[in-house]
C-alpha cells in the first residue's frame, strides 16, 4: 500500500459540494480529497449521493453551490468534455460505448489519429491501440466490433480509451455490477498497476468486500451528507456499516402479527417463453399467497422475478402459460386491465419509465388506473379528482408543492407514493411490488414498509420483490428464491437467512436447497 | 430577483403565442390601414378555418406521440369522392344498379373515406408497429394516388348551390366554414381537457409503457386518435372543395407541413404528452395574421415563405428555452 502522505495536495478535490435537484437535496456541503496514486472508495446507500458526487467530480453535473479544485487550483467544468481535458475520465457502470464501432475506433473516439490526408489513419490507431490493450488484455482485438465483446471486456475498453485520454483520475462506477468474477480478478489486478502508475482512482460502490480489499482509504456518504473518510487498512467491515446506515437498522421493519387469512393468489405451473426464441424466462413457478400475507421474492439478476410479476399482471398474454387463480376462481389475464378487474395491482420496478407520466400532474396521476371514480356524466370532474388525490395524499403522507404539480419534480420516495396510490386507487386484493424502495432515502423506505404493513392488516395479499436481502428478511412472512426462471427454495419467516436464501439464489445450488421447501 | 426573473420568464412563455399574436396584429395594422377591418378579419377566419380542422386531428395525433403527413392527402381524396358522388351516381355493375347519393349522403362518404384512411394509418401504426412518420408517408403517397385515379387528374367541378353552402355562405354574420372550425374547435377542447379519451391520449404520449402498465389500452386509444384525426382531414376537405367549387386532384399539397407548424407555435411538444387545441387555434390565427398581413404589406411571396419559417423556428426556440429553464 503506498498510502500518499496528507501532507501532498490532493489531485483533485471538492469543497462544500452542494447540489439541488427538484425537490431533493442531492448533496449537502460534501468536502472530498483524492491523492495521486491512492484507489479512493465512495461508499453509500442508494440515494447516498455517490453518483451525484462523482458527476460533479467529472464534469458532468454542475454543482449548485462549493467549489472543485484541481491540484490546488480552483476550477470550473462546464461538461464532462471539459474534464476530460483536464485528463479527468468516467468509466460508466452502463458502458458508454458505441456498439457499431470497433474497439480501436471507439478508443480513439473524439482524438483521432488523422493522417495528413486528412482522413482517419485507422492503421496507426490500431497499432497504438493494440499497444494500450497489451497492458490490459492482449486477447482483445482492437478491430473487434465492440458489441461482439463480453461486457468485462467492453469495459476494459472503456479503461483504455481513459488510458488513451492519459487519465490521472479515473472514476469508476460500479464497475464489478456486471462482469463475472474471473473478470472481476482481472479488472482488479488492472487498477493495481494503474495505481503504482500513479492514477488517482475513485471506486464507486457498494460493495463493502471489494472496498475493503482495493481501496486505500473510503469516504462514506449518507443521505447527500459527508459522513467520514477512513484508512482502509485500520477499518472494520461493522464500522463502515454503522457509518453507512447511521442508525440502528432493527426499528426499520414494523411488522405486526397479523391473521392470515384464505388463499387469494394461487399460480399453478406458470411458465413464461422469451419473446424471442423458446428460452423460458419463467419456469414452472407454482406459488400460493394469502389474505394478510406477505410473501417475498428473492433472485439475482435475470432470476425471472420482474418477469414473473407481468406475467400475472398480464402484460406477455401470448407467451404465458399455466393458470393464476384468484380466490380459487381461474381468471383469463389477457392485459393489464384484465388483471386489474380482477383485483390485481402492480407497482413495477421503474417507476420514473413504467410506474408514472412524468409529465401529468400528481393528481392526473393518481387518477389514471381508475378514472371512472372521478367521472360524472362522462366527463372528468375536477372537483372529484382534486378529493381523490387529496384523500391519497394524506393517506400516504405524500409530500408535493401543490397537487397539481408535475410528477417529474417529486423526490424519488415521493414518486413511488404516487405510483402506490394509483394502484390502490383500483382497490386490488393482490398487491405485486417490484422493487419498491428502490432509489429512494431512508424515511421513505421505511415509509413503505410502514404502509405495507398497513396493507396486510387490512387482507390484502402482497407479493414483494426485492434484491435487498434485509428488507426481504424484514418484511416477509414467507420467502420464495428464483434462479434461472424456477423456483429453488421457499422459507418460512423463520428459517430464512441471508445465507440460505443467497445459496437458493446462485445457479448450480437447487438441488440441495429445494429440500427447505 | 434571480427567481422572479424566472417566473416572469414563465408567465410569458404560457401566453407566448397570444402575445405573439396580438404584437403582429399591432404590427401590421400600424403599417397597413388596410388590415384591421372586420371583412379582412372574417377572410383571414375563413382561410384559417381549412387548416384549423386539419391541426385539430395533428394536435390530438402530436400529443398522443405520434405525427400524420398524411392529412393533405386525405383531404384531397375526401373531397374529390364526396364531389364525384354529388356529380354522378356510381354504377355496380355486377348488381345492375346505380348509387345515386344525396348531398348529405355524398358528404357522409367523403367523411367516411377519410375515417377509414385515418383507421388504415393506426392499423398499420399499432399492429404492425410501422413508426407513425413512415406509416402516414405511405398512406400521404397512398391517398394522392387514389385522389388522381378518382378524378382522372382533372378537377370535379360544378356540384352546386347547395353544397357551395358550406364554404361560401354566411350564417348569423360569420362565415359558415368558420362556424364548422370554431365547433369543432369547442367540441375536440372538451374532448381532450374533459374526458377519459383526453386524459389517455396525454398520458399515452407521456409515457406510453406507464399507460400500458396503468391499464390503458394503448392501441385502441391511438387507433382512435388517427381515425378521428381522418375524419377531421375529410371534413376540411369538404370546406376547401364546397369554397372554390371544385375538387381538385392536387388540393392540400403540403398542408400537413401548414398543420404540423399551426401545432408547434401553438406550443404542443412534438416529443408528446404536452399541447393543446387551443394553443393550435392561436398557431393557425399567427400564420394566417401573417399571410395576410404579407400580402397587405406587398411582401413578395418568396419572402412570405422565408418569415414563415423564422416564425416557426422563434416559436420552438423559446419552447425549448422554457422547458430548459423547467429542467434545473
Amino acid at each position: 500500500m503506498n498510502v500518499a502522505s496528507p501532507t501532498a495536495t490532493p489531485v483533485l478535490s471538492g469543497r462544500g459540494i452542494v447540489k439541488k435537484f427538484p425537490g431533493v437535496l442531492a448533496l449537502d456541503r460534501v468536502d472530498f480529497d483524492l491523492n495521486a496514486g491512492e484507489v479512493h472508495g465512495l461508499i453509500g446507500e442508494n440515494g447516498a449521493g455517490k453518483t451525484t458526487l462523482m458527476h460533479i467530480l467529472a464534469g458532468a453535473l454542475q454543482p449548485t453551490e462549493g467549489e472543485i479544485l484541481l491540484d490546488g487550483q480552483l476550477v470550473h467544468f462546464a461538461n464532462a468534455r471539459q474534464a476530460l481535458k483536464q485528463r479527468i475520465c468516467i468509466v460508466y457502470q452502463e458502458l458508454n460505448l458505441i456498439p457499431y464501432l470497433s474497439v480501436a475506433e471507439n478508443v480513439f473516439l473524439g482524438r483521432e489519429v488523422v493522417g495528413t490526408t486528412g482522413l482517419i489513419d485507422a492503421k496507426s490507431q490500431n497499432l497504438r491501440c493494440k499497444e494500450l490493450l497489451a497492458l490490459l488484455d492482449p486477447s482483445i482485438d482492437p478491430r473487434a466490433q465492440v458489441n461482439t465483446l463480453r461486457v468485462g471486456q467492453q469495459q476494459i475498453v472503456e479503461i483504455a480509451k481513459a488510458l488513451n485520454a492519459q487519465a490521472r483520475v479515473i472514476f469508476m462506477d460500479e464497475p464489478t455490477s456486471a462482469i463475472s468474477d474471473s473478470e472481476v480478478e482481472v479488472l482488479f489486478k488492472l487498477i493495481e498497476s494503474l495505481r503504482r502508475e500513479g492514477i488517482a482512482i475513485v471506486y464507486v460502490s457498494h460493495k463493502l468486500d471489494e472496498l475493503l480489499r482495493i481501496t486505500d482509504r473510503i469516504t462514506v456518504l449518507r443521505d447527500g451528507k459527508y459522513v467520514d473518510t477512513l484508512v482502509t487498512g485500520d477499518t472494520q467491515q461493522e464500522t463502515i456499516v454503522r457509518l453507512m446506515v447511521g442508525r440502528d437498522l432493527s426499528d426499520m421493519y414494523v411488522q405486526n402479527v397479523s391473521e392470515i387469512g384464505e388463499e387469494v393468489l394461487r399460480l399453478d405451473s406458470l411458465s413464461q417463453r422469451s419473446d424471442i426464441g423458446e428460452h423460458l424466462l419463467v419456469e414452472d413457478v407454482s406459488l400460493s399467497v394469502a389474505a394478510g400475507e406477505v410473501l417475498g421474492i428473492f433472485g439475482l439478476m435475470g432470476a425471472g422475478r420482474t418477469e414473473l410479476l407481468e406475467s400475472i399482471f398480464g402484460l406477455h398474454p401470448k407467451s404465458t402459460s399455466g393458470s393464476v387463480s384468484i380466490h380459487g376462481k381461474r381468471c383469463d389475464l389477457r392485459s393489464p386491465a384484465a388483471a386489474m378487474g380482477h383485483g390485481i395491482g402492480l407497482v413495477p420496478e421503474d417507476r420514473k419509465k413504467q410506474g408514472l407520466v412524468m409529465g401529468m400532474s400528481v393528481e392526473n396521476n393518481i387518477s389514471l388506473s381508475n378514472i371512472g371514480l372521478i367521472e360524472s356524466y362522462a366527463l372528468l370532474s375536477r372537483r372529484l379528482e382534486k378529493q381523490h388525490a387529496e384523500s391519497y395524499i394524506k393517506q400516504l403522507s405524500i409530500k408535493t408543492p401543490s397537487m397539481r404539480q408535475k410528477a417529474s419534480v417529486l423526490s424519488g420516495g415521493n414518486q413511488q407514493k404516487v405510483v402506490l396510490s394509483r394502484v390502490l386507487s383500483t382497490i386490488p386484493r393482490v398487491l405485486l411490488l417490484d422493487e419498491p424502495t428502490r432509489g429512494i432515502d431512508i424515511n421513505a423506505k421505511r415509509e413503505i414498509y410502514a404502509l405495507v404493513d398497513q396493507l396486510k392488516q387490512q387482507g390484502l395479499a402482497i407479493v414483494v420483490v426485492s434484491s435487498e436481502l434485509p428488507e426481504l428478511l424484514g418484511i416477509s412472512d414467507r420467502i420464495m428464491v428464483m434462479c434461472e426462471g424456477r423456483k429453488t427454495a421457499e422459507f418460512s419467516r423463520e428459517q430464512a437467512n441471508e445465507e440460505n436464501l443467497m445459496q437458493a439464489a446462485v445457479p448450480g445450488f437447487q438441488a440441495e436447497t429445494t429440500n427447505y421447501a | 430577483m434571480h427567481k422572479s426573473s424566472k417566473d416572469l420568464v414563465k408567465c410569458i412563455s404560457r401566453f407566448q403565442s397570444l402575445l405573439v399574436l396580438v404584437l403582429m396584429v399591432i404590427a401590421i395594422s400600424l403599417l397597413s390601414d388596410r388590415f384591421l377591418t372586420a371583412a379582412n378579419g372574417w377572410n383571414i377566419m375563413r382561410q384559417i378555418s381549412v387548416n384549423v380542422c386539419l391541426s385539430i386531428g395533428m394536435t390530438m395525433i402530436i400529443i398522443a406521440g405520434g405525427i400524420d403527413l398524411s392529412v393533405g392527402s386525405i383531404l384531397a381524396l375526401a373531397g374529390a369522392v364526396t364531389a364525384g358522388l354529388i356529380k354522378s351516381p356510381v354504377p355496380i355493375p355486377w348488381l345492375g344498379i346505380e348509387l345515386d347519393f344525396t348531398l348529405a349522403g355524398a358528404m357522409i362518404a367523403g367523411i367516411a373515406v377519410g375515417m377509414l384512411l385515418g383507421w388504415f394509418n393506426g392499423q398499420m401504426i399499432t399492429r404492425v408497429r410501422i413508426p407513425p412518420f413512415v406509416a402516414t408517408l405511405g398512406m400521404l403517397s397512398i391517398a394522392r394516388g387514389l385522389t388522381m385515379l378518382w378524378t382522372k387528374g382533372f378537377p370535379i367541378t360544378g356540384l352546386g348551390s347547395s353544397f357551395a353552402i358550406i364554404g361560401t355562405a354566411n350564417f348569423l354574420g360569420a362565415p359558415v366554414p368558420v362556424w364548422i372550425s370554431g365547433l369543432l374547435v369547442l367540441l375536440f377542447i372538451v374532448v381532450t381537457k374533459k374526458t377519459r379519451f383526453g386524459r389517455y391520449i396525454y398520458a399515452v404520449g407521456g409515457n406510453e409503457q406507464a399507460s400500458r402498465l396503468s391499464g390503458l389500452d394503448v392501441d385502441r386509444i391511438k387507433l382512435w386518435v388517427y381515425t378521428i384525426a381522418g375524419g377531421l382531414s375529410a371534413v376540411a376537405g369538404l370546406i376547401a372543395t364546397s369554397r372554390l367549387d371544385s375538387a381538385q386532384p392536387n388540393a392540400g399539397i403540403g398542408y400537413e407541413l401548414d398543420s404540423i407548424a399551426a401545432v408547434v407555435i401553438g406550443g404542443t411538444s412534438l416529443s408528446g404528452g404536452q399541447g393543446s387545441i387551443w394553443g393550435t387555434v392561436l398557431g393557425c390565427l399567427i400564420i394566417g395574421v401573417l399571410n395576410s398581413g404579407l400580402v397587405l404589406l406587398d411582401v413578395s411571396p418568396f419572402w412570405q415563405q422565408v418569415v414563415k419559417g423564422i416564425v416557426i423556428l422563434m416559436a420552438v426556440a423559446i419552447d425549448r428555452l422554457r422547458n430548459r429553464g423547467e429542467d434545473q
